[in-house]
């Protein structure tokens, strides 16, 4: 008789997990998934071409509902399938409206949450989050009906939502609590180069503000942003993009150990041997995450584990950043600011748009910033995961693995 | 003039003379060169530097306007005042206190007037000439040997030489389509011997069946040990000896003194026996053979004793004035000969007349109707600067040279210079180390502008014709002179109208009072005393004399064993080896040897305006023998400081087997305009011969050392830039680009604001830079690109790991940019598939080392002829063939 693994999460991490498991074992498990979204398994990191117009709804699916059928997979997907308790000891999940399924392995891919930031007015109506298909579908009729919008974070997610949203044609201010946009994934450079690429777009920005308040109008729909300085703007939308935080509820209820995610080993299991986890959801070696690489990582190493090889072995590598607004590329990886026991190497031609910073320590590249010329994105990676020395090839390092 | 005029001149440079045919577009003011098919000294054939004379006739940087104390003025008030401030200084302290240094490249009749000014009229013997600094030795060894200063032989001998040796001269470089020519003879005559005597391996042992690397300053005992070879084996032509020398016993007796046996001789000169057994052995078998000989003899302490000791040989053998066989000196500048003629040495007087007889004073004196004609030799080229810096001369004119950088310790004479109350400068170019230093600034006639004759190494006359009408205000050099001498006062003997008119009166006076009866002189050109201005205009090339007897000239003197001496016989000279004056030390343990390059002409200030002749050896580079540069732990291509009790310079390493142990070899040419450290004159000892007065230039002890900059770079640059932040600099001008090569001994703070303030003089704010900063490495490039053309680029490093500059230099003459170019660019590598030329071997036809490495794998070239119907590459003045050879080599 087969094995039984219910996967709680019908995500990236989730999916991809069960999809190398049945390549990798494909007669193991009878699996059941549960998902809160109503749909099948779509590429969350897309919604923000959706966003745009560059792509609609279906073409980011990733597996139908036929799929899961094909596959034998039983699928419980929409707000009332949404795990509500895990029962460690009878080795049982329940979901919302009481479904119910046991396992022999559990998966937990719950994934992220966005921030909310804890100011006045955060729960005003026009006040949303850019999370899902449920998210994406508001602020296109906003953007039909209304127009002016606020972004609150210069991330990824932030710039890309404000991208999106201008395309669609609303006007943008994103506010930013630092000087510098993307400042976790470039520099100071980069930064001030993709706000003015971005500024000619059509995106406003009020950077290193802070936020006091957000004020709603008689009906409690968000009509304006104050600020700290005493200055307000005006605003239909609200986009909340400061972050996320791991999804970890449901397994810190079940008394699964939890720190800032729930904590798992280099197998991705967690401290219950039979429950499993990747994705947004876990804490590895300290690290929480946010990014789509790491993940696909993970659910290979815990499909390996499912199907009983257990060889691999998960570590965190330097992830790399793009952002996926068409026509701007960037590229950062590692640890690009560095410190006084770093080198860095910079290659600027302001003329064509392209800045790129290598950082070297100890003859290592430990970190690189590219904007305007990506190709070698990758080879960096490649240099930095693999901790080659450079020293060789340092004078031509910047201009790419064609002069090597 | 019409568009495309042909015309028949003369070039400019090396004392070979070629002829030249120039094709003239007066309106463009271009013109295209190639050599004179007629012409006796090339037969069409010219050398990298003849061939782009083109690119030298531009009007930029050329002096057109008179200035006094930095001031543009009129003629008429720069003329008033040099001549005021000569008469001024005459009437107070005498005529000695004031004197004339000329050139070799002035024309004959610009120095006919020159010397008659101030031999004949202003009355002092202070005329002295550049010459001194390279030919002065020979000129004195003939005069001791044959009474007069007569170069017996001509190129024709080449062909029918048996064997040729070129001794202390670089002929491949320093006189190429001579070597041209040789090589020619060679080919078409393998028997031919060639040896070559130089301390150094240079490209003329190319075609060497023998290279003999003296040691420095032996030469004259390998001759003195020759002649008493001779002696022993019973060759001498003792007929010959007895019918028309004088003085042989002594000189014999000096030569086996001082040589010994062949064992001796060798361990004295640092030769292998055999090698020397075999050069003199093959001198003693070859009834025709030539002496050709160059700086390498000329400028030492002992160099006229070295030419009398070459032509003691001669002499001993007969073999002197006849088809094949003789001394021959080879002169540097296009009319040393010239100048020669009119007397233009301090110790000359006229018309190879001289201040050692009262009857020849007497006869000039008569002949220019002076009663104020100067009676004793004036100072030479070193003593007179010692003299201006003594304050003992207080006025001097300086005509078409360069003595700030050519002068043995020459930064003395700048000091001189700066010192002196009047200094006048007669020149085409604006900016030299020398106009520099002058109060007041002639503009003279630029070569392709000037009209007169020249004569080369073997006596023949030939004329330098104008290509195009002055530029600007200047005006010929005997224009110049004849007005300040008329507003002295010398009115009458100044009246000349042209040029024609005063060699009308050079010649009358070479035949004036010339005859058996009161004194034959060699130098004879009487049959021209009467030329029409229209027959000057037309004058073909002739060896002088040229007169009753030899009114079509004569190619060979001497053939009838007569002399100019009083005796009618030739003299020998019995010659005791000096040493040089100064040796090496603890302290100066290396020799200093200096000479030309293939590709540029003295000072530079006419060939490094042709971007061409500036890639062959774009900076100052020191030779160094590989023992030495790991002695003095020299690395190749790192800049080194050579010093020596005068002074210092740097120069790029370069290390080669070729350079003896101990010895060092830097070119002449750099100077303050093009390089700062770059000056070899300032380390040359000021010794000088003590018969010729010619300096010891090849001969200098120094030291060695790196030069440790904490960073190194280059700039190429569309536009000319002052450079200032760099201790060391060279400039180079390129093919639309210049060039600047760099080292620093501070940091600046900030490399970009550096480069683009300090270095470039732009605003510090500007996107159109395009950067590269690797600053733990030292490393900082940048280049300025404006509407997709590369304006600049910089590359700085803290040591001498600096790409090469081919491809970049390449990118200038590109209207466009490709974009894999500019993302390239600051690597200083092309971008994959674009090829490399590499360093230019070739000059005329711009073929680079790369280009002739990858045809001769790829195409299987065995020899330098396939080489060139490949790649055109040493088809054409063939001066790098010993390059491409080197190429052909196995690894």
């Amino acid at each position: 008789m087969k094995q039984r693994l219910v996967v709680i999460g019908n995500g990236m991490a989730g999916m991809r997990t069960v999809e190398e498991l049945l390549s990798a074992a494909p007669e193991k498990y009878d699996i059941t998934v549960f998902g809160a979204e109503p749909y099948g398994n779509y590429n969350r990191i897309m919604l923000s071409s959706v966003l745009c117009g560059e792509k609609t709804i279906e073409d980011i699916v990733i597996n139908d509902r036929q799929w899961y059928a094909d596959n034998g997979i039983c699928l419980y997907a929409g707000q009332d399938k949404a795990v509500v308790r895990i029962d460690r000891v009878t080795r049982k999940v329940y979901a919302q409206d009481g479904t119910s399924a046991a396992y022999d392995r559990l998966l937990i891919a719950t994934g992220s949450k966005p921030v909310v930031p804890a100011i006045p007015g955060n729960d005003l109506e026009g006040v949303i989050s850019f999370r899902d298909i449920f998210d994406v579908n508001r602020m296109l009729t906003y953007s039909r009906s209304h127009n002016k919008a606020v972004v609150l974070g210069g991330g990824l997610l932030g710039l890309e939502a404000a991208n999106g949203l201008v395309l669609r044609g609303m006007d943008v201010t994103v506010i930013h609590n630092h000087q510098v946009l993307l400042n976790r994934q470039m520099d100071r450079q980069a930064g001030e180069m993709l706000q003015k690429e971005l500024e000619l777009r059509g995106l406003k920005f009020k950077m290193a503000a802070k936020t006091q308040q957000l004020i709603g109008d008689k009906n409690g729909h968000i009509m304006a942003v104050r600020f700290e300085d005493g200055s307000e703007l005006e605003c239909d939308l609200f986009i909340m993009a400061i972050g996320v935080r791991p999804n970890m509820a449901l397994a810190q209820d079940a008394g699964v150990y939890c720190e800032r995610g729930i904590v798992v080993n280099d197998t991705l299991q967690s401290y219950d041997p039979s429950i499993y986890a990747v994705g947004e959801c876990i804490q590895h070696r300290g690290d929480t995450f946010g990014l789509v690489a790491p993940l696909f990582e993970q659910a290979k190493v815990c499909a390996n584990h499912l199907s009983d090889h257990g060889v691999a072995e998960y570590s965190t590598l330097p992830t790399a950043t793009k952002l996926k607004v068409t026509g701007i590329n960037l590229f950062s990886v590692g640890d690009f600011i560095g410190d006084k026991n770093c080198e860095s190497i910079l290659f600027t031609d302001p003329a064509l748009g392209i800045y790129k910073k290598l950082v070297i320590k100890a003859n290592k590249l430990i970190g690189a910033v590219l904007y305007g010329d990506t190709v070698d994105g990758n080879w960096y990676q490649e240099l930095l995961e693999k901790e080659k020395p450079v020293s060789g090839i340092r004078d031509v390092l910047i201009f790419g693995k064609a002069y090597v | 003039m019409n568009d495309n005029t042909i015309i028949q001149t003369t070039c400019p440079y090396c004392g070979v003379g070629c002829g030249i045919s120039a094709q003239v577009n007066e309106q463009n003011h271009q013109v295209n060169i190639s050599g004179d098919k007629f012409h006796p000294a090339n037969f069409g054939r010219l050398c990298s530097k003849g061939s782009a004379l083109g690119e030298t006739v531009e009007l930029k940087g050329r002096l057109l306007q008179p200035k006094v104390y930095g001031r543009d003025v009129s003629w008429a008030e720069a003329l008033d005042l040099v001549a005021d401030s000569f008469t001024n200084t005459i009437e107070k302290y005498g005529p000695d206190a004031v004197a004339i240094y000329g050139s070799g490249q002035l024309l004959t009749e610009d120095y006919y007037v020159a010397n008659k000014l101030m031999k004949g009229f202003i009355g002092s013997g202070n005329m002295d000439t550049n010459s001194r600094l390279c030919m002065s030795s020979s000129v004195a060894g003939h005069k001791r040997a044959f009474g007069s200063d007569t170069v017996p032989g001509c190129y024709d001998d080449y062909e029918q030489a048996g064997m040729i040796i070129l001794i202390g001269s670089n002929t491949a470089w320093c006189h190429p389509v001579s070597f041209q020519r040789i090589r020619a003879a060679k080919e078409a005559n393998p028997a031919l011997k060639i040896v070559v005597i130089d301390p150094r391996r240079t490209s003329s042992c190319d075609i060497a069946d023998l290279h003999l690397p003296v040691a420095t300053g032996s030469d004259a005992i390998l001759f003195n040990g020759l002649l008493h070879f001779l002696s022993q084996q019973n060759t001498l032509n003792q007929v010959y000896i007895d019918a028309h020398t004088e003085g042989f016993s002594e000189a014999l007796n000096a030569a086996i003194i001082s040589s010994g046996n062949i064992e001796q001789v060798a361990t004295q000169c640092k030769l292998n026996v055999d090698d020397l057994q075999c050069f003199y052995q093959w001198f003693a078998s070859h009834e025709k053979v030539m002496s050709l000989y160059s700086q390498g003899i000329n400028q030492s302490s002992s160099g006229t004793d070295k030419v009398n000791a070459i032509i003691n040989c001669h002499l001993a053998t007969g073999r002197i004035g006849k088809p094949g066989m003789g001394p021959f000196s080879l002169t540097g500048q296009p009319n040393a000969m010239g100048g020669r003629e009119v007397g233009g040495l301090c110790h000359q007087l006229a018309a190879h007349m001289d201040f050692s007889s009262n009857d020849d004073i007497e006869r000039v004196a008569r002949f220019w109707g002076s009663n104020t004609i100067a009676r004793k030799p004036g100072l030479a080229a070193v003593e007179l600067f010692d003299a201006i810096y003594e304050g003992k001369v207080k006025a001097v004119w300086i005509m078409g040279t360069n003595p700030a950088v050519s002068l043995p310790n020459a930064n003395k004479a700048i000091q001189a210079l700066q010192h002196c109350d009047f200094v006048v400068v007669s020149d085409c170019i604006a900016s030299t180390d020398t106009t520099a230093l002058a109060h007041v600034l002639l503009p003279a006639l630029g070569w392709s502008e000037k009209d007169g004759t020249v004569t080369n190494s073997e006596r023949c006359i030939s004329r330098q014709r104008a290509l195009f009408s002055p530029a600007g205000s200047a005006k010929p050099d005997w224009w110049i002179i004849t007005q300040v001498a008329r507003r002295m006062g010398f009115e009458q003997a100044f009246h000349y109208q042209n040029a024609s008119e005063i060699f009308r009166e050079h010649a009358a006076l070479s035949g004036f009072e010339n005859s058996v009866e009161r004194g034959l002189r060699d130098f004879d050109i009487s049959a021209f005393a009467e030329i029409s201005q229209h027959d000057y205009d037309l004058l073909q090339p002739v060896q002088w004399p040229v007169n009753q007897t030899y009114p079509q000239g004569r190619a060979r003197l001497f053939d009838d064993g007569q002399f100019f001496t009083p005796s009618g016989k030739a003299q020998f000279i019995a010659i005791e080896p000096r040493s040089p004056v100064n040796l090496p030390d603890e302290n100066y343990p290396l020799i200093l040897n200096t000479g030309r390059l293939r590709d540029q002409w003295h000072t530079m200030t006419r060939t490094a305006i042709a971007a061409k002749l500036n890639q062959h050896k774009p900076e100052p580079f020191v030779e160094v023998h590989p023992v030495d540069a790991q002695h003095y732990a020299l690395l190749p291509n790192t800049l080194a400081v050579i010093e020596s009790r005068w002074g210092s310079m740097i120069a790029r390493v370069q290390i080669t087997g070729s350079q003896q142990q101990g010895s060092l070899f830097v070119p002449m040419h750099w100077t303050g305009q093009y390089a700062s450290h770059g000056r070899m004159g300032a380390l040359v000892n000021p010794v000088v011969d003590p018969v010729s007065k010619q300096p010891e230039s090849k001969h200098t002890p120094v030291q060695i050392k790196p030069y440790q900059p904490v960073w190194q770079g280059f700039i190429l640059s569309r536009r000319e830039l002052t450079v200032t932040e760099s201790e060391y600099w060279v400039k180079i001008k390129g093919e639309q680009f210049f060039r600047y090569e760099l080292a620093g001994e501070t940091l600046p703070e900030d490399w970009r604001s550096c480069v683009r303030k300090n270095l470039c003089s732009m605003p510090a704010e500007n996107p159109l830079w395009q950067e590269y900063q690797d600053p733990g490495k030292g490393n900082y490039r940048a280049a300025l690109i404006a509407d997709n053309q590369l304006e600049t680029v910089i590359f700085i490093a803290a040591d001498s790991n600096l790409p090469e500059r081919n491809w970049l230099t390449s990118l200038f003459v590109k209207t466009q940019l490709e974009t894999p170019e500019r993302m390239a660019l600051l690597t200083g590598m092309p971008p994959l598939g674009v090829p490399d030329v590499g360093i230019i071997v070739c000059a005329c036809f711009n073929v680079g080392e790369k280009t002739i490495r990858t045809a001769i794998k790829e195409k299987g070239l065995k020899t330098h002829q396939e080489v060139g119907q490949c790649l055109k590459a040493g088809t054409n003045c063939g001066s790098c063939v010993p390059e491409i050879k080197a190429l052909l080599l196995p690894v």
